[in-house]
């Protein structure tokens, strides 16, 4: 890696930072929970990079097992991960107008 | 390449928007389908645009852990999720430093650069891992959750540190014939991970669990130096950012600094505060009900206590009666009123409370003087007004719900016995304090029982 690449991803990485900083900091209480499952899947975007170690053409023994574990385990994060936000998701409900009996 | 390249814009897109529409309950739930769709483009994206060839191993991997990840997201119970968390943040851990170890046994040949984002993705990641096991362990009551110190634990870990930094001077000096060197990096993220989580207090755990999935962003971060793919940057510094500020909000609730909830074992040691006075004044259920009855501006502050006790279907019920009766119900939450952050609001909107009865601490206090009666149910230290007059107690300076500043509080409790914390509550002896003694669940049915025979 070059030291102009390694600039150029830093500051890709100080923005997005930032971005999350003012982003997330506007969420309310009540949702903290599902923005942390929520994110936890996002976080399982390291799937892509597993992807790439999974399918390596020369690959050994080693590099078969170290890429299909990291698909395995970024897939829980992702699938899991997402479906559980949306399980909780759904339960949050508005009050209904005028629920008297 | 290029090409793919911009498909990553558009998930990094989608990704942000959905964290936008998280802002609020009702879009939230499309802000995580929109996010949903982000991660498809970007896998999609990834296996097209890079020819890859042999499928069988990802469909492996694919097929093993969505089938565990769906499982785990059906099946688990609410009053679990903290657990759950905590091993999909070790999940991605993992996962990150797995990617890192595989790109390092490809190409061994790296220049120093590459090799010192390696590093940091296999320490970012190993630490996570072992530590949201430790984490999960704590929470799920398999291990002790209460903090474990033994003699020169500091000095064991700063020792590791330093020598995990050696470790990673020499091997970006010489990546080529640092195999060794590397994979002693990884044993020792893992045991540092271990080390790290294992003094810290089960009460504490909703400040681990926000710090391991900034974690758990920072170290897919690190892989996407490692890889120098743009959209696992982006993707890891915006969940490192959510766990950052949901790191921030728990220390702050807890007046505690970050320093002091890693390294400090707190509730490892008997902490006595200052002597309690007055008398416990116990109520039944009737004269309770009597209380009720007459109130028009009811206060709710239920603590973990009461999802214990399987009772927030219960106090939903209870809660519709009232508001029958024609008085206000609200909620008030306390931030660490769960075992992680909002996790006592996810546990009432279950119950089918709607969310806009709950109300955070801080909009709640400064109505507390027009509040009839407060029920007090399994909250404890977040109550405890010694956090405001005695500063001999462990937690004075903790931001409280000001319940003793109600007209009448009804504290639900199974016994006297002291809090999480360990610390007595003043509370209990305050003049307008009732103590309803007996499980929560059945003292609400109870309650719930007089309204319909009313």
């Amino acid at each position: 890696m070059s030291g102009e690449i390694l600039i150029f991803v830093l500051f890709v990485f100080v923005l997005s930072m930032m971005l999350g900083l003012e982003l997330i900091s506007k969420v309310p209480a009540t949702l903290h929970t599902p923005l942390m499952s929520g994110s936890n899947a996002i976080s399982g975007i390291t799937i892509v990079g597993a992807l790439l170690a999974a399918s390596a053409s020369e690959s050994d023994t080693f590099t078969i097992v170290l890429g299909t574990l990291a698909v395995a385990c970024a897939t829980i994060n992702v699938i899991g991960g997402y479906l559980v936000t949306d399980r909780m998701l759904s339960m949050f409900k508005k009050k209904e107008p005028k629920e008297k009996p | 390449m290029i090409k793919s390249e911009i498909l990553y814009i558009l998930s990094a897109f989608l990704f942000i928007y959905g964290l936008k529409l998280l802002q609020r309950p009702d879009t939230a739930r499309r802000g995580n389908l929109l996010s949903s769709l982000g991660m498809l483009v970007a896998v999609i994206v990834t296996l097209i645009a890079n020819g890859i060839v042999s499928y069988q191993w990802i469909l492996v991997g694919l097929v093993a852990g969505g089938v565990v990840g769906a499982l785990s997201a059906r099946l688990i119970a609410m009053t679990s999720m903290p657990e759950l968390v905590a091993l999909f943040n070790g999940s991605g851990g993992l996962a990150s430093l797995l990617v890192a170890t595989e790109a390092y046994h490809r190409e061994p040949g790296v220049d120093s650069l590459t090799a010192s984002t390696m590093f940091l993705s296999v320490l970012i990641g190993g630490v996570t891992f072992t530590g949201s096991i430790v984490a999960w362990a704590k929470l799920s009551e398999r291990i002790d959750s209460r903090p474990r110190l033994f003699p020169g634990q500091q000095i064991v870990n700063f020792a590791l540190l330093i020598g995990v930094i050696v470790g990673a001077v020499i091997f970006a000096g010489n990546p080529a014939d640092g195999r060794t060197v590397f994979f002693a990096i990884v044993a020792a993220a893992f045991v540092l991970g271990v080390l790290a989580v294992i003094p810290i207090g089960g009460a504490d755990m909703p400040v681990v669990i926000s710090l391991l999935n900034s974690y758990s962003g920072l170290a897919a971060c690190a892989t996407g130096f490692v890889l120098q793919n743009n959209i696992l940057i982006v993707t890891g510094g915006l969940v490192g950012a959510s766990g950052i500020i949901l790191t921030r909000i728990m220390c702050k609730a807890m007046n505690r600094s970050l320093a002091n909830v890693l390294f400090s074992g707190f509730g490892s040691a008997k902490t006595g505060g200052t002597k309690t006075e007055g008398e416990v004044k116990p109520v039944s259920a009737e004269d309770a009900y009597v209380l009720l009855e007459a109130a028009n501006n009811i206060l709710v502050v239920p603590g973990y206590g009461l999802a214990v006790a399987q009772a927030q279907h219960v106090l939903r019920e209870l809660g519709g009666l009232l508001q029958a009766n024609d008085a206000e119900v609200r909620y008030a939450i306390h931030p660490v009123a769960g075992r992680m952050p909002g996790h006592m609001n996810v546990l009432l909107a279950e119950a089918d409370v709607p969310y806009d009865e709950l109300i955070e601490m801080d909009a709640v206090n400064p109505t507390m003087d027009t509040v009839d009666v407060c029920l007090v149910i399994g909250a404890n230290d977040v109550v405890n007004p010694a956090a405001r007059e005695d500063e001999a107690s462990p937690i004075y300076g903790m931001p409280i719900i000001d319940v003793d500043r109600a007209r009448t509080v009804i504290v639900f409790k199974r016994s006297m016995r002291p809090g999480f914390a360990g610390i007595e509550n003043s509370l209990f002896f305050k003049d307008n304090t009732r103590m309803l003694f007996g499980d929560a669940k059945a003292s609400l049915e109870a309650l719930s029982g007089e309204f319909k025979s009313a």
